[in-house]
């Protein structure tokens, strides 16, 4: 499953995703066609399970995914659709078959900031921080004050019009399972961005000649480019941890992990490329920035590095020095584990 | 090379879990006759008869066949009785070179003899080595060593030259040394591993104080020093590659984040069940690392599991975790004025003078960070 996501993914990014189709999407214009293939693949779908309508996949598989979003800087809410699926379908809730659907937290008669591409989505999956309840929305009438984060990618404030309530239920899902679940995505497309950006590094370092040698032959660059590859590793490798424990439910303690490593790998990473890369790195026309604005974004949203370490710390803290070692090593599955 | 898939999901195999309940049971057992400050050591801690006790719970050489004295045992049960060891600060330096890079080392390249001579021992945890690589002029420019092997008519070795930085040389058995077998050559050609029995004349041993008081490390003088045919360890002229893929074996293992594991400890109990704001961030960031350490080095666990050579990877855990080590002294000293007063915040001020006065050595040992960025910016292509 995982191979074959991978691929799939993987290929039609490439083809699809140009530096023209990110400067357009930035500009308000919404790539159409692609969504059209992704819908078209089921990959919304994947974390729904099979009886409801989806793939069944789990979402250790679905990391692939969610990275090679990241990786491409892909302009369109795939990973938001999938969570926002998955939601409803832990709730017992039908997803919508087709359209953009994408997720928040938040009260249904108030305002709610920071939804990820409200603005091209007709679905909302909410978790109703008043009622307790997931609830699926009809965006077609809601208003929408239009807003963005760092990367210019759509965070509007979204009011939802009377009557837009399609179906809710009652969840098991955890108070901030929109939190963790967001952070969790995040953590992937952060991974992905940092491994795109160590393959542009590298690959500039040979090409770009200074002193009659490429920049990649001094040194100072090279341990530079290995810094940023350890932090792109080392994201990958969180993040990996928490969707291996992502089921059925996001995991506080990989997921915390995870954004809080990726987090601070995303501010090293992005500093070290663009000084590898120049003053040409720095201008609007080049096409780095497609990956380190996201990855400045992306760390600030849903929990910073600072956010999810403080929490995870208090989890360590009240677990004390004698408690500290089992929850480390029991973060990850080892079934028969004390 | 595709970075992204370097690292897999950290997924250990059901059924350690009873591995490693008994090795936690005998380590808990074992600590209160130890104190904070011994397992500050971290593997720098020894104790003799503590190695020969892990011996004979079968927990040494777990990845040496039976036939040798060890366990058939896959790499995931080395790791988790090697973190849970080094989790609780057990004193382990006596095996530890044997265990993790010795005895895979004769088992892979030493002859019948060599296996059935030193294996069971160190399965047994009875017999101690040590690696002579670095020489008073030769440090990260290893292929520069000097000290050299001259092969005599009868076969013997007549051994001549001075080791440095030697880890545990003084109480250790045996050496494993690279030295130059063929006088005429130079850097990597010319090279071989040879196994020196520490009790011969000729060797002489003198400890070196570092700069935390202790003796850890040696410098060692070899003067006409006479070794048996077979001393010679795998194929004359092969040390170069021997030794170097031997160091794949120690940079990838739990010792590479674990270092500093009792001072986190110390740390954790002294702030308490209830953090401020600033003690829960720095204390939650460091876990966040160790978790995720912790993710890349049971991948990596693996993919040595399944017969890879995963040398960028292990160098990226080395980097990664001996930098995360060094951290933890970092935040233990920007936390230390923030503990509540009483007998776990005195402990932990003495655990980090300790951890302190060896942090700068965990980036040097097992190659240098400049080095190991060497290696991996050779992995991506520009070097
Ligand atoms: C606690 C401890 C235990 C040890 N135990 C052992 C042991 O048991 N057996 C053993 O053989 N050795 C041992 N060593 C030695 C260790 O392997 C060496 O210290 C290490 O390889 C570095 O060599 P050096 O100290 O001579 O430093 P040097 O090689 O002189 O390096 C000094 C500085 O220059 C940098 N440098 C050197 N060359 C380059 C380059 N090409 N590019 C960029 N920077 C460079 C280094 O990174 C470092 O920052 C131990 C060391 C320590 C600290």
């Amino acid at each position: 499953m995982r191979t074959l996501l991978q691929e799939t993914i993987e290929r039609l990014l490439a083809d699809t995703v140009t530096p023209d189709l990110l400067r357009a999407a930035e500009t308000g214009v919404w790539p159409a066609d692609l969504w059209a293939e992704i819908e078209a693949l089921g990959l919304p779908f994947a974390a729904v399970p099979e009886d409801l309508g989806g793939t069944g996949a789990s979402w250790s598989d679905i990391f692939v995914v969610v990275r090679a979003c990241g990786a491409a800087a892909a302009p369109v809410p795939l990973p938001e659709a999938i969570l926002a699926n998955s939601l409803l379908a832990s709730a017992g809730l039908a997803p919508p078959e087709s359209g953009v659907i994408v997720f928040a937290a938040g009260s249904a008669d108030a305002p709610i900031a920071d939804v990820p591409w409200a603005r091209h989505a007709q679905w909302l999956a909410l978790r109703d921080t008043t009622t307790g309840r997931i609830a699926l929305y009809s965006l077609t009438d809601a208003r929408i004050a239009p807003d963005s984060n760092v990367a210019g990618e759509p965070r509007d404030t979204v009011t939802l019009a009377p009557g837009s309530l399609i179906a809710d239920a009652d969840t098991s899902a955890a108070t901030d399972a929109v939190l963790l679940g967001g952070a969790m995505l995040r953590s992937a497309q952060m991974a992905g961005a940092l491994g795109r950006l160590t393959e542009v590094n590298a690959d500039y370092a040979n090409e770009r000649v200074q002193f009659g040698r490429p920049i990649g032959k001094f040194q100072a660059v090279q341990q530079q480019l290995a810094v940023l590859a350890t932090q792109a590793a080392a994201a990958v490798a969180a993040a990996e941890a928490a969707f291996l424990m992502a089921d059925p439910a996001p995991d506080l303690l990989t997921t915390a992990s995870a954004k809080a490593v990726s987090g601070e790998a995303a501010g090293k990473g992005a500093a070290i490329a663009h000084a590898v890369f120049g003053a040409i790195g720095f201008t609007h026309e080049h096409s780095l920035h497609f990956l380190t604005r996201r990855l400045w974004a992306w760390r600030a949203e849903y929990g910073s590095d600072a956010f999810w370490a403080e929490r995870l710390g208090r989890t360590i803290a009240a677990a004390g020095d004698d408690g500290l070692w089992p929850l480390v090593t029991g973060a990850f599955a080892e079934t028969t584990n004390p | 090379m595709n970075l992204l898939d370097q690292f897999g999901p950290p997924v250990l195999p059901t059924g350690l879990g009873p591995l490693r309940t008994a090795v936690r049971e005998f380590v808990a057992e074992w600590t209160p006759t130890s104190t904070p400050e011994k397992r500050a050591l971290s593997w720098m801690g020894f104790d003799a008869d503590f190695s020969r006790l892990l011996g004979t719970k079968g927990w040494l050489g777990l990845s040496i066949p039976k036939q040798y004295g060890g366990h058939d045992a896959s790499p995931f049960e080395r790791f988790v009785v090697s973190e849970e060891l080094l989790a609780a600060g057990a004193p382990v330096t006596a095996h530890w070179i044997a265990d993790r890079q010795s005895a895979p080392l004769i088992l892979r390249h030493g002859t019948e003899a060599q296996k059935q001579r030193y294996l069971p021992a160190i399965c047994a945890g009875e017999l101690h080595f040590c690696i002579g690589m670095s020489e008073p002029a030769s440090g990260s420019d290893l292929a520069s060593v000097r000290t050299k092997a001259d092969r005599q008519a009868d076969g013997s070795w007549v051994l001549n030259g001075r080791k440095v930085w030697t880890t545990n040389a003084d109480r250790c058995h045996f050496m494993i040394a690279l030295v130059r077998t063929d006088p005429a050559s130079e850097r990597h050609a010319g090279l071989s591993q040879i196994i020196v029995d520490l009790t011969l004349p000729g060797v002489m041993i003198r400890p070196i104080k570092d700069l935390s008081g202790h003796e850890h490390f040696n410098e060692v003088t070899f003067d006409d020093v006479r070794l048996e045919a077979d001393a010679l360890i795998g194929v004359e002229g092969d040390g170069w590659a021997q030794a170097t893929s031997e160091l794949a074996f120690e940079r990838s293992g739990p010792e590479r984040f674990l270092s500093a594991m009792t001072l986190f400890r110390c740390l954790v109990g002294a702030v308490g069940p209830t953090p401020d704001a600033r003690q829960a961030m720095e204390i939650g960031r460091l876990a966040a690392w160790l978790i995720s350490l912790r993710s890349m080095s049971i991948s990596v666990t693996a993919q040595l599991a399944s017969g890879e050579d995963p040398v960028w990877a292990a160098s990226c855990v080395k980097d990664l975790g001996t930098g995360y080590e060094q951290d933890t002294v970092e935040v233990a000293m920007r936390l230390i004025d923030s503990l509540p007063p009483g007998e776990q915040a005195a402990t932990t001020r003495r655990v980090l003078a300790i951890v302190q006065s060896m942090a700068p050595s965990f980036s040097l040992r097992g190659g240098t960070r400049e080095i190991l960025r060497g290696i991996l910016a050779r992995g991506l292509g520009v070097r």
